[in-house]
Parts: C-alpha cells; sequence; structure tokens
C-alpha cells in the first residue's frame, strides 16, 4: 500500500489558522491501512484541532468525512453537497487524493494533512517497510523477488557494496543490507548463477525520470 | 598495452606497482593538493585522488587531477556514481583525458548519509559495475553509453575498489569476478590488517584465475595511535582491524605508536610481497602523506622502476 | 481564595478496577468524589478517541485502570490500553497539555486500598497542575449551548 504518517499537529494548525470551517477528509483505504488517515485517525485529528484552538480561547468547526477513496473522481464527487459547510480542506489521504480534491474543488484551498512516504508493506503489525519504487520495469525475478533499486541505499543492481556489514547497510544497523537478502534467497532458490550476470545500466525512462506517467486501457475508457 | 598509462606500464614490466592517495582540499586551495603530491614524487607510480570523499564536499578530483599532472605526475581519477548521471561522467570522461589524464577508479561511493551534505539526492544512475562496463565500451568500442561514436574516445586505464572484508564474504570473490568480466584492468583493495582472511579471499581469487586477468594492488594504511586502531575497527563498516593490532597499537607509549604503526604496515608489505597475485601496494595515508616515502623505503620498494 | 476541584474520569475495567472500586465501597475506604467511573468491559475497549473526547469536553485528568500484568480477562486488553495511553500523552504533548493529566493505573479486583489510593494521588496531582488549558472554552461552549 502507500504509506503516509500524520504531520506534526503544530504545522495542521498553521495551515489552517486564517480559517474557522474545516472539512476534515479520511480514506479508507491505504491510509487506514497504515493507521495515518482513515476515519479513527480523522476522528483524533479533529479532536486533537478543536483542543489545539480551545487552548487559544478559539473554536473550529470541523466537519469529519472519510470516502472510500479520495483518488477516483467518482468518490470524490460525493463531497459536492458538503462542500459549503467550510472554508478550506484539509485531507489525510495520501498525495494522490488530496490533489483529485484539489482538482475537482479548485475554489477551495486543500492542505494536505499527511506526509506520503512509500509504497510498501506491512512487516508485522504496525511496521510498514518500503518496497517498491515504480521503476516501471520490474526486475524481480532476477534478484530472488527482492528489489534493489526500493531497497538499497544506493540503489546498485549489481550489489553489494563494501560497505555491508553483517547483513545490515552502511548507513544503519536497522538497515538490512538488500543484497545479502537477495544473496540469501538466490542461495535458497538455487538461482546462485543469477548473481554473477551483469545487470546492464537502466533505462530510467520508465520510472520517474521519464516525466509523469500515465496509463490508458483503450478498452476501458469510454 | 590498452592505454599510454604509467601505472599500466609498471604493471605490465612484471615490477611490484605502488600507488598512493591524495585529498582535495575543502576549498579552492591548488597549493594544498601540489604539496601534498609534491611529497610522493619519485616513491609512486601514480596518485589516486579521492572524489568527495566520505560524501564531503572537497576540490574536484578532476581539478585536482590536472594540477598533479601538470606537476608531471601520474594523476589517477577516482569519480563515484554518487554524485554523477551518465552524461557527467562520460564527459568529464571526456575532459580529462584531454588533459592528460588516462587512469582512473570508478566507484559507487560512500553514503551522502555520512557527509556534510546529507539532505542531497543519492544519484547513482549507474553503478560501480556498469561504470566499469561502460568506461570499457568508450575505450575498446569507441562508442558513448548512449551508442553514438566518440571522436577520439579516451584510453582510460580503468580500476575499481574491492573490499574482501565486507560481508558476504562468499560474494566477494564473486564480485571480483563480475567487475573483472565488466572490463576492470586493476583493483584496489580497501586497507589490510587482518592477513589471514585476505590471504582466504586471494585463495578465492587465484582459484578462478582472476589474479591473471586483473592486477591486484593491496591496500596499506599506517595507524597513527591506539585511538585510530579502535575507530577503524569499530566505526567503519566493511573494515577489520584484528584484535591483534589494536593490542600491538596500545602495548607501546604514546610518543612511539606513529613508529610502531609504520612498522606494521611495512611487515604488512612484506608479508604480501610472498602472496601470489598481490601485483603492488596502494598506500592510503590518510592526512600523513609524508610517511609514505618512509614506508616505501623500509619495504624496499625504492626506487620506483624507470619505465 | 478561588479553590480548584478537578474533574477526573476513570475508565474502570469491569473484571479489576471497577469490582476494586466496589470493593472500597464495601470496605467503607473513601476516595475523593472528583473521580466519575466509566465502568468498561476492559480497559483494551478504552480506544484513543474516548479519550480525547474526554479532554475536548472539560476533564481536567484522565486515567484507564485495568488488571495487573497477566491477569486481563480478555489476555491483552491492558496491554494494548497501555500503548493506546502512551500514543495519546504523545498527542496532548503536540496539542501542549501536560501529559500527566493522563494515565494508566493496574490493580486486581479485591485492591480496594489500591483503587482508591490512584484516586486520590491523581486527584491531587490534577489539583496541582490546574484546571485544564480547555477550561476557558469549554465553559464559553456550555454558556453558549444554554
Amino acid at each position: 500500500m502507500i504509506t503516509a504518517e500524520r504531520k506534526p499537529l503544530e504545522e495542521l494548525v498553521e495551515c489552517i489558522r486564517p480559517y474557522q470551517r474545516i472539512l476534515l477528509l479520511g480514506c479508507n483505504e491505504c491510509v487506514t491501512v497504515c493507521a495515518a488517515g482513515g476515519r479513527k485517525e480523522v476522528a483524533l485529528l479533529a479532536s486533537a484541532l478543536k483542543m489545539a484552538y480551545a487552548k487559544e480561547d478559539k473554536t473550529l468547526d470541523i466537519h469529519e468525512i472519510t470516502l472510500e477513496r479520495q483518488c477516483d473522481p467518482e468518490y470524490v464527487e460525493e463531497l459536492a453537497p458538503h462542500i459549503d459547510k467550510a472554508d478550506a480542506i484539509m485531507s489525510m489521504a495520501c498525495g494522490c487524493g488530496v490533489q483529485e480534491v484539489a482538482r475537482r474543488y479548485q475554489q477551495m484551498p486543500v492542505f494536505p494533512a499527511v506526509n506520503t512516504k512509500f509504497m510498501g508493506a506491512s512487516e508485522h503489525q504496525g511496521v510498514w517497510a518500503e518496497r517498491c519504487q515504480g521503476c516501471g520495469d520490474c526486475l524481480l525475478g532476477l534478484t530472488g523477488g527482492v528489489c534493489p533499486i526500493a531497497r538499497c541505499s544506493k540503489r546498485l543492481m549489481n550489489g553489494p557494496c563494501g560497505g555491508s556489514s553483517g547483513g545490515k547497510c552502511e548507513i544503519s544497523p536497522d538497515v538490512d543490507c538488500v543484497w545479502q537478502l537477495i544473496w540469501d534467497r538466490l542461495k535458497a532458490l538455487g538461482m546462485e548463477d543469477q548473481y554473477e550476470k551483469i545487470m546492464p545500466a537502466k533505462d530510467w525512462r520508465t520510472g520517474r525520470g521519464g516525466g509523469p506517467r500515465k496509463i490508458i486501457r483503450e478498452d476501458l475508457t469510454e | 598495452m590498452k592505454t599510454d598509462s604509467t601505472l599500466e606500464k609498471v604493471l605490465e614490466s612484471g615490477n611490484l606497482a605502488v600507488t598512493s592517495e591524495c585529498g582535495p582540499p575543502r576549498g579552492a586551495l591548488p597549493e594544498k593538493i601540489k604539496e601534498k603530491a609534491e611529497m610522493l614524487r619519485g616513491y609512486v607510480d601514480a596518485v589516486n585522488v579521492t572524489d568527495n570523499q566520505t560524501a564531503m564536499v572537497r576540490m574536484s578530483s578532476f581539478a585536482a587531477c590536472v594540477f598533479i599532472k601538470q606537476m608531471g605526475m601520474s594523476p589517477i581519477l577516482q569519480m563515484v556514481t554518487r554524485d554523477r548521471n551518465r552524461l557527467a561522467m562520460q564527459a568529464d570522461i571526456l575532459g580529462a583525458y584531454s588533459h592528460g589524464i588516462d587512469t582512473m577508479l570508478c566507484l559507487s561511493g560512500d553514503h551522502p548519509h555520512f557527509g556534510d551534505h546529507p539532505t542531497a539526492i543519492n544519484v547513482h544512475d549507474i553503478d560501480s559495475i556498469q561504470f566499469v562496463d561502460m568506461v570499457r565500451n568508450m575505450r575498446d568500442e569507441g562508442k558513448f553509453q548512449g551508442g553514438a561514436d566518440i571522436l577520439n574516445p579516451p584510453k582510460m586505464f580503468i580500476g575499481a575498489a574491492a573490499n574482501p572484508f565486507a560481508d558476504p564474504f562468499e560474494l566477494r570473490v564473486a564480485r571480483l569476478a563480475k567487475k573483472a568480466a565488466a572490463g576492470v584492468d586493476f583493483i584496489q583493495t580497501q586497507c589490510i590488517y587482518n592477513l589471514d582472511k585476505f590471504e582466504k579471499w586471494m585463495e578465492g581469487v587465484r582459484e578462478r584465475g582472476l589474479h591473471k586477468k586483473v592486477h591486484i594492488l593491496a591496500g596499506i594504511t599506517p595507524m597513527k595511535t591506539v585511538g585510530m586502531a579502535r575507530y577503524m575497527k569499530n566505526k567503519v563498516p566493511g573494515m577489520d582491524v584484528p584484535d591483534e593490532i589494536v593490542a600491538r597499537m596500545g602495548s607501546v607509549p604514546k610518543e612511539k605508536m606513529a613508529d610502531e604503526g609504520i612498522a606494521i604496515c611495512v611487515e604488512t608489505i612484506e608479508r604480501l610481497k610472498s602472496v601470489e597475485g598481490v601485483s603492488g601496494f596502494h598506500i592510503m595515508a590518510i592526512e600523513w602523506e609524508q610517511k609514505v616515502p618512509e614506508i616505501v623505503e623500509k619495504a624496499g620498494l625504492y626506487p620506483r622502476p624507470e619505465i | 481564595m478561588n479553590e480548584f476541584e478537578p474533574v477526573i474520569v476513570a475508565f474502570c475495567c469491569h473484571y479489576c478496577a471497577y469490582t476494586a472500586a466496589d470493593t472500597a465501597g464495601s470496605d467503607r475506604i473513601s476516595y475523593p468524589p472528583n473521580v466519575t467511573i466509566v465502568r468498561v468491559p476492559c480497559a483494551g475497549k478504552v480506544d484513543a478517541i474516548h479519550l480525547m473526547k474526554a479532554f475536548e469536553k472539560g476533564a481536567d485528568g484522565v486515567y484507564v485502570a485495568g488488571c495487573l500484568s497477566g491477569d486481563c480477562h480478555f489476555k491483552n486488553g491492558n496491554t494494548r490500553a497501555a500503548r493506546r495511553i502512551a500514543y495519546v500523552k504523545q498527542l496532548l504533548g503536540e496539542i501542549g497539555i501536560e501529559d500527566e493529566r493522563l494515565e494508566m493505573f493496574q490493580m486486581s479486583a479485591g485492591m480496594g486500598d489500591r483503587f482508591a489510593q490512584v484516586a486520590a494521588e491523581m486527584t491531587d496531582k490534577v489539583r496541582s497542575l490546574g484546571p485544564s488549558p480547555l477550561k476557558n472554552a469549554v465553559a464559553a461552549a456550555r454558556k453558549a449551548v444554554a
């Protein structure tokens, strides 16, 4: 899923300072799963913002709405009847959702309540880790199902570097050396020969380097 | 001979080669690099110039190499993939070669986390092995990485680094094999204190005949103090300093530590001379360049052969 | 002199803390009237939002009382509650409210004296911290409704 983390409260209070009526939007998908911007988190943030205002003897009018997704125009449309209840929108969705809401409701200032982080998976409850950088040309079949582009600090496609130590990356003992993981997987799969094949220089055009990307499915467009 | 590189000439002649290293200054101070290089004149065959080492900005390796070339010495251009994309790298290689710099080292580079610009993006458009392959193609096929022809291709003698002490150990020979397959001509290893481990790595290297495809220069760094020994043992990733070395450094009084460090250095070189496949030595005396002549002399490697 | 009497909300789990309150009662051990008890089936039933709403509506102090370690009737409701309290303390800190206004306590069903002791300690502590920083706004909101 796409993971995110709530911005510090101080920053959010500053954003909405000029406004008295806020629409606080949650999203029922990724940010719910990583406990950053779902219905519960919307309730908590609304309470926290009201308390922050109350501390300065001010009141804040907040409407809490959680949409199924904010990255599909059909769901974003559901906000239309509620728009005039507020002077500004704060969205707890990932960057994709925030932008879709901003696009549809052009007359409303829209503020992100979370910092969108990475595409990742849950390692265990409460812990999410980066897994994919959307390079657009997936090579997981060659690396035993472990991605060096997302998980190697230096994006090495022919790693490890000389800083790998005890299975950990040179930048921190909390970061696994992904090339150690790849090598362990290749061994377990009996695919050791794969290691010495030189992976050629990557074509970054399939990734962000080629410019903002789009997928068009002719069979699905109306 | 693939190039006009002095280092290649020495290595091909069968003599043990000696290289050393200069770190450029943290400012626009050409005198600093000239002073350091001058200390090495006559004692080494070629001089590495590091490239934003430990991710701290310094005068570019390219510029510093130009000064060293102008002094009549032979510079080795170090280039990391951390700071440049493939366009900038190829451009700098053409520029360096046009200044008569014909030997280079292709590296990944330390992570920005360690340096003075941790907020910078980590480029790594290509990695060190793809980099070796790219430079080899520039030299041998006369083509840019993008496929077009190069007008007067650079004839670079291509080096890379190897670290027999990093993990996982079982991959360290395979990684050298990959660099050899990519076209590397010479290797400089991480500094050696654990001779047993190094010899074990060399066994693996010889088993695959890699010592015949690639010239291996053993890395040597003299210890100044017992504090330095402990620091390198505990705080530097990929460094293997056995307890005996730390103990030995700690067993002498403070004023004798530097000499003990040099002694260990020279003994290491002597032992490595007899290891089959070692083609020479890369002496890294960081901020202690003035000791290199002494080490070279005591190790019986002076004078340098006239090629 | 303006005597400030704190309003304390205590979420007490049915199996241990609430029963301890009962025990205090039947043993005639008194505890401050400042404490209002909210009975829950388990400390783990208390969610972060309940704690936040208690403060939002004007509580000066809030605590959750659950079973002793290893004794939770629902296995680990008390440990979950402890983690949530830690999370809300952090949130209170971000808002600028003293995090000592929120605490977690553990006791067994028979510990009537412990229940009373906790109630008194928390009341005293919050009394010395003073009224909740939200007091004025809460009062103004009440006036507006009245």
